[in-house]
């Protein structure tokens, strides 16, 4: 059994572009429900507005990709509104309900075979992302090396001399693109949170009948958070399509919103680089469970009459959601949290 | 060596199938990779025009690519001969043969996993747009038994004959399967908004009751040989004991502990992806069925069509609720119960004991939920994510009634159902589920209190 090779893809994966997808979708929801207390479960509905407003708009309806960029970021703000509007009024389990009925409206809507033509069904839609990969900015012969970081005709290795870590050509760009935006919406958040805005949104989850009572607009603060949460949700949307070349509408079900969840708590709720850390801790641990036990079963370790690679994922997924129930009992602030600002409930 | 080379591998493969429309030749292509992203090799695609002429046969290679190059443009069949693929894994949605138009460099499509996603495997060749290939849903065959069920299934080709038809005997039919769907969700139902009304916990985990339910009749009836009657009791038994068992080791520590509600509602949602992915892990990705009852003869009255099976288990679930219903009204305990709903600390305080009361609801709950799951799986088989389709119809029947209230789930439960089933007469079936999900966000415009719900509940 090959630790080196287990540990050197879970390390790879770690930082790499579906990690990324995970911390700024987690971004966006720790906007919502670490500052705000909005309940939003249907974060994978905002990402897949954002990934098949762009598919949309530059495979059907032939728009040049920063179009089809604002059409996605356009639909998830329209989305935020038409959920908001009915039901940030009401307590916070109302918002949870109808943000995983809407998710799972938008998803059955993109599979559904009536307008299969323009999005493909359930086989989604592809041949989008061209567009994105033509502004990498060195070409693909491109080879240099500097201290431990190499790139080798465009491919990315990065060697630690125990691990090594290797990105193709088109990895290695999302990557490039994925951190710069994950830097910037941490820094977008960190100015917002410290700002009075911030201190609006935060009073807001401890109590909002306190700051209403302080003549603030509590509806309007909590539809913009959700709006820029939703925001970045669907950027989340745009890697998560750019990184895969494809949309497919079976994969933003209501699980794509709960590892969010996983993400944002296990790193820890309303702490700026809390997605950023759950992110990264969260998809090493899914790959090297999973990497692990793949492997183990390929080198006879486990033998197949125990597990058979096809229950490889349910077991990595039965693991992850008994870890995320522990979690929540036992250490609810995650790795950096504070427990005090977890106490918000109900109301 | 061995590493970098499987290393290189990989990479270069996810390199390949994300460069998928760059080149300018003619042909087809495509990577094959798993659920898990790794590539699959050894597998035979054929690539035929379409009057039927083989042009070539390749097999996919270490990397999992493929490749047809192509002369002319046209339209091809890209076939994938499952009986290559390795052991255990499947065509996702069960369209091993494509159709493509060929204009340049085309990429076809396989997505491998290991199992379906319910579609069903004999649709049409190079079946483009399937009726209903889109149909996931283990209920979409409650009525209309959809081409998902017919292949193994009598009555779906007699009900289906009856779709042809159409008109009035098409409506009657939906509106009795809607009933019976509805009295599905009410089972269901009442629980979820009972356990609401008395903790304020919107439990996501309570459609993975309905799945543990079928799961436990599968274990009894399929592995231990027992006839599906007696199944079903021991599952409902069974049912009752999970529900006893969760609240007694989960949700009442918790409670104690003053866990908060958004916690205790994130953790529910860990729940069910905890025991939706260990059904997963024990009886796989198949829609499973039960020894008796599956191809069933239906009963034709020119104006009706129903099976035998949906009137018994409808009549069941009917007498269930409205002794249920008769429970709350007229015992001690429903009366507690009530009581405990409306104001646990005032109940509290009048000497109820509240946590008997909220042990006695998850225990009935669980027994209502699995008895929906075993009534559903005769109808239409057990599959691991039953129970997840599910849910979100009990919440628009539970919102739809007034959430916390066990007379209001029941209406709203029964509207849903019938809403549901009726309007696969206007839509496509594969969307009568957006329709009802549609109906709870407009409740929630409108109405957020429900029909039965009363004003002050939602604050």
């Amino acid at each position: 059994m090959d630790w080196q090779f287990v540990f050197s893809q879970a390390l790879t994966q770690a930082i790499g572009p579906t990690m990324l997808v995970y911390a700024l979708g987690a971004i966006g929801l720790n906007l919502q429900f670490g500052y705000t207390g909005l309940l939003n479960f249907g974060q994978a509905a905002f990402a897949a507005m954002g990934a098949y407003g762009l598919a949309l708009g530059v495979v059907a309806w032939g728009l040049p990709f920063w179009w089809a960029v604002v059409i996605g970021l356009g639909a998830a703000c329209v989305m935020a509104l038409l959920l908001g509007i009915p039901t940030l009024r009401l307590r916070a389990d109302y918002l949870a309900i109808v943000t995983i009925a809407a998710a799972e409206i938008v998803r059955r809507l993109a599979r559904a075979t009536v307008w299969a033509d323009t999005t493909g069904g359930s086989d989604g839609m592809r041949g989008f992302s061209e567009p994105f990969f033509a502004l990498i900015p060195w070409d693909r012969e491109s080879t240099w090396t500097l201290l431990f970081v190499s790139m080798d005709s465009g491919r990315l290795a990065v060697d630690f001399g125990i691990f090594e870590l290797q990105y193709s050509y088109r990895d290695t760009w999302i990557m490039v693109v994925g951190w710069a935006l994950v830097l910037f919406f941490t820094g977008i958040m960190a100015l917002l949170i410290h700002s009075p805005w911030g201190r609006v949104l935060k009073g807001i989850r401890e109590d909002e009948e306190a700051v209403r009572s302080l003549g603030k607009n509590v509806f309007a603060f909590k539809m913009q958070a959700l709006v820029l949460g939703g925001i970045i949700g669907a950027v989340a949307g745009f890697l998560f399509a750019l990184s895969r070349a494809n949309v497919q509408p079976d994969t933003f079900t209501t699980d794509f919103t709960f590892y969010f969840y996983v993400v944002l708590i296990l790193g820890g709720a309303a702490r700026i680089f809390g997605p950023v850390l759950g992110a990264a801790l969260f998809w090493f641990l899914y790959n090297i469970l999973s990497q692990g036990l793949s492997q183990a079963i390929r080198a006879d370790v486990i033998p197949p009459s125990v597990l058979d690679s096809t229950q490889v994922g349910p077991l990595v997924f039965l693991l992850l959601g008994l870890g995320m129930v522990l979690l929540l009992i036992f250490r609810p602030q995650g790795l950096i949290g504070n427990k005090k600002e977890l106490l918000f409930d109900v109301r | 060596m061995l590493l970098s080379a499987a290393l290189a591998g990989l990479l270069l493969c996810l390199g390949v199938s994300s460069n998928a429309s760059a080149q300018e030749a003619l042909g087809v292509h495509g990577t094959l990779d798993d659920q898990q992203e790794q590539p699959v090799a050894g597998v035979s695609i054929t690539v035929t025009d379409t009057a039927g002429t083989e042009i070539a046969t390749v097999t996919t290679g270490d990397d999992g690519t493929w490749a047809v190059p192509l002369e002319t443009e046209g339209d091809y069949i890209v076939s994938l001969d499952e009986s290559t693929l390795p052991e255990g894994l499947v065509v996702r949605n069960c369209k091993p043969q494509l159709e493509v138009h060929v204009t340049s460099d085309r990429a076809a499509l396989f997505p491998l996993d290991t199992q379906t996603d319910g579609c069903t495997a004999e649709e049409a060749p190079g079946g483009g747009t399937p009726t209903d290939g889109a149909s996931d849903d283990p209920t979409e065959a409650t009525s209309e038994e959809t081409e998902d069920e017919a292949a193994d299934d009598a009555a779906a080709d007699e009900v289906s004959e009856v779709q042809g038809e159409g008109g009035a005997t098409r409506a009657v039919t939906l509106l009795v399967s809607g009933l019976h769907f509805g009295l599905m969700i009410a089972l269901a139902a009442v629980g979820l908004s009972m356990v609401f009304g008395t903790t304020g916990l919107t439990n996501f985990a309570h459609g993975d009751l309905v799945t543990f339910g079928g799961v436990m009749a599968l274990l009894f009836n399929v592995t231990l040989g027992l006839p599906v009657w007696v199944a079903a009791i021991a599952a409902v038994l069974l049912g009752a004991a999970f529900g006893w068992a969760q609240d007694w080791g989960l949700w009442s520590p918790l409670r104690r502990r003053g866990t908060g509600l958004v916690s205790m509602m994130i953790i529910s949602i860990g729940v069910a992806l905890l025991i939706r992915n260990a059904t997963l892990f024990f009886i796989g990705g198949e829609r499973l069925r039960y020894s008796d009852y599956v191809g069933q003869t239906p009963w034709d009255f020119g104006w009706l069509v129903v099976t035998p099976k949906e009137v018994v288990t409808g009549l069941i679930a009917l007498a269930v609720c409205i002794l249920v219903g008769v429970a709350m009204m007229y015992t001690r305990l429903g009366k507690a119960t009530r009581a405990v709903a409306d104001n646990p600390s005032l109940a509290a305080s009048t000497g109820i004991d509240v946590n008997k009361v909220v042990r006695l609801v998850w225990t009935m709950g669980g027994a209502l939920a699995a008895m929906s799951g075993v009534f559903l799986s005769i109808s239409d088989g057990v599959k691991f994510d039953m129970g997840q389709h599910l849910l979100l119809l009990v919440f628009a029947a539970v919102v739809l009634g007034g959430l916390g209230t066990a007379f209001g789930a029941f209406v709203g439960a029964m509207l849903i159902g019938v809403f549901v089933q009726l309007s696969t007469l206007v839509v496509a079936p594969e969307l009568k589920y957006v329709g009802a999900l549609a109906v709870l966000i407009i409740i929630m415009l409108t109405r957020p209190q429900g029909i039965l719900g009363r004003r002050e509940r939602i604050g």
